[in-house]
């Protein structure tokens, strides 16, 4: 099969074409590595665990940002042609590796990090896992950080200040965490100008993660939160 | 378009903003034709008399449909945010084009 590879740095690039032999079972992420181990020992990449678990290994792939450890080549092939690309929507490091900064930067600032409410001393709370929001924090916990919600959302492309899927959820995540002191602190966060008000519900991320994850309806979950949370204080 | 756009809640995204702006777009002329009836009465029949022509009347099946389209899609969003209400919402996408359509053709049988 033809392959068009993304080759470049920050400054600009091109796509590059390889020839590699077709296989009955193949994942993209075998296509890159195959490329990279036989034609051009350049070119670079990023992969960790090559079982879905680990979140490395995100690309554009035919224009769709997809998880390519998993992703089998005769599902995605089209007129026997790939094109692999670094994801969209973030800069560039080199070839296929994109710089993942903007992107974990923005869990940091919505603050994303479990904020104890109690010390050792206290008795743990008992959390019934059935309650509606242990079900969402459950949801949004097997969040990968593979960026591929992020590549394909419109509203980050349009506003790259915009805190984009992965951080909201992450948002909706905590807030619904009882144990979470922070909450109040995270729903000022996500209601200000970059927040989760910019997000248009056109879905893409909902419709692209390949661990099955809904951030569309996490955001709208904040937006619910943040407004409650607003007549609650009294504006 | 690129591929990972390719599914019914990008377009029902791309038909609210579109559907938006159309309305953006004729409000001022629809005002300005109101304000007429203050300032030049003449004037304004005479706009509503070339609003009877048949194109005209066609302009305003798609004028409906985009405010219907634009309202019931509002109506999705509204309920996905704040009902909560996540539900098949391609199906809903697909009901609120479908409901456009049900209420401007409806207004363009009785318009000719």
């Amino acid at each position: 099969m033809e392959v068009a590879v993304w080759r470049g740095d920050e400054t600009g690039g091109r796509y590059e074409t390889f020839d590699v032999p077709a296989q009955d079972n193949q994942t993209i992420l075998d296509v890159v590595t195959w490329i990279q181990q036989n034609s051009d020992a350049t070119l670079t990449y990023r992969f960790a665990c090559r079982v879905g678990m680990c979140g490395s290994c995100a690309m554009m792939v035919n224009g769709t940002p997809r998880w390519t450890c998993r992703t089998h080549v005769r599902k995605v092939l089209k007129g026997n042609r790939l094109q692999v690309a670094p994801l969209q929507n973030l800069p560039v490091i080199k070839d296929l590796a994109a710089d993942m900064d903007p992107f974990f930067d923005k869990w940091v600032r919505v603050g994303g990090r479990h904020e104890p409410g109690k010390t050792r001393h206290d008795q743990i709370e008992a959390i019934p896992p059935d309650t509606p929001d242990r079900e969402n924090a459950d949801a949004g916990i097997e969040c990968i950080n593979c960026s591929v919600c992020y590549a394909a959302c419109d509203t980050v492309r349009g506003n790259p200040d915009y805190l984009g899927p992965a951080a909201l959820q992450r948002a909706w995540t905590i807030v619904n965490d009882e144990k979470h002191a922070g909450r109040q602190q995270i729903l000022n966060t996500v209601a200000a100008s970059d927040g989760c008000f910019n997000c248009h519900s056109m879905g893409n991320c909902t419709v692209h993660c390949p661990n099955g994850l809904d951030p569309m309806n996490a955001i709208a979950g904040l937006k619910r939160a943040v407004t409650k949370n607003r007549f609650k204080r009294g504006g | 378009m690129q591929s990972y756009r390719n599914h019914p809640l990008w377009l029902a995204f791309l038909l609210h903003r579109l559907s938006g702006l159309g309305l953006a777009l004729f409000l001022p002329a629809h005002f300005y034709v109101l304000g007429l009836a203050l300032t030049d009465p003449g004037r304004l029949d005479g706009v509503l008399h070339w609003a009877d022509s048949p194109v005209v009347k066609f302009a305003e099946f798609g004028l409906v449909f985009l405010l219907a389209v634009h309202m019931f899609g509002g109506l999705r969003l509204l309920a996905l945010e704040f009902l909560p209400w996540p539900g098949p919402q391609k199906s809903l996408a697909a009901g609120a084009l479908a409901g456009a359509f049900l209420i401007s053709g409806a207004f363009l049988l009785k318009a000719i």
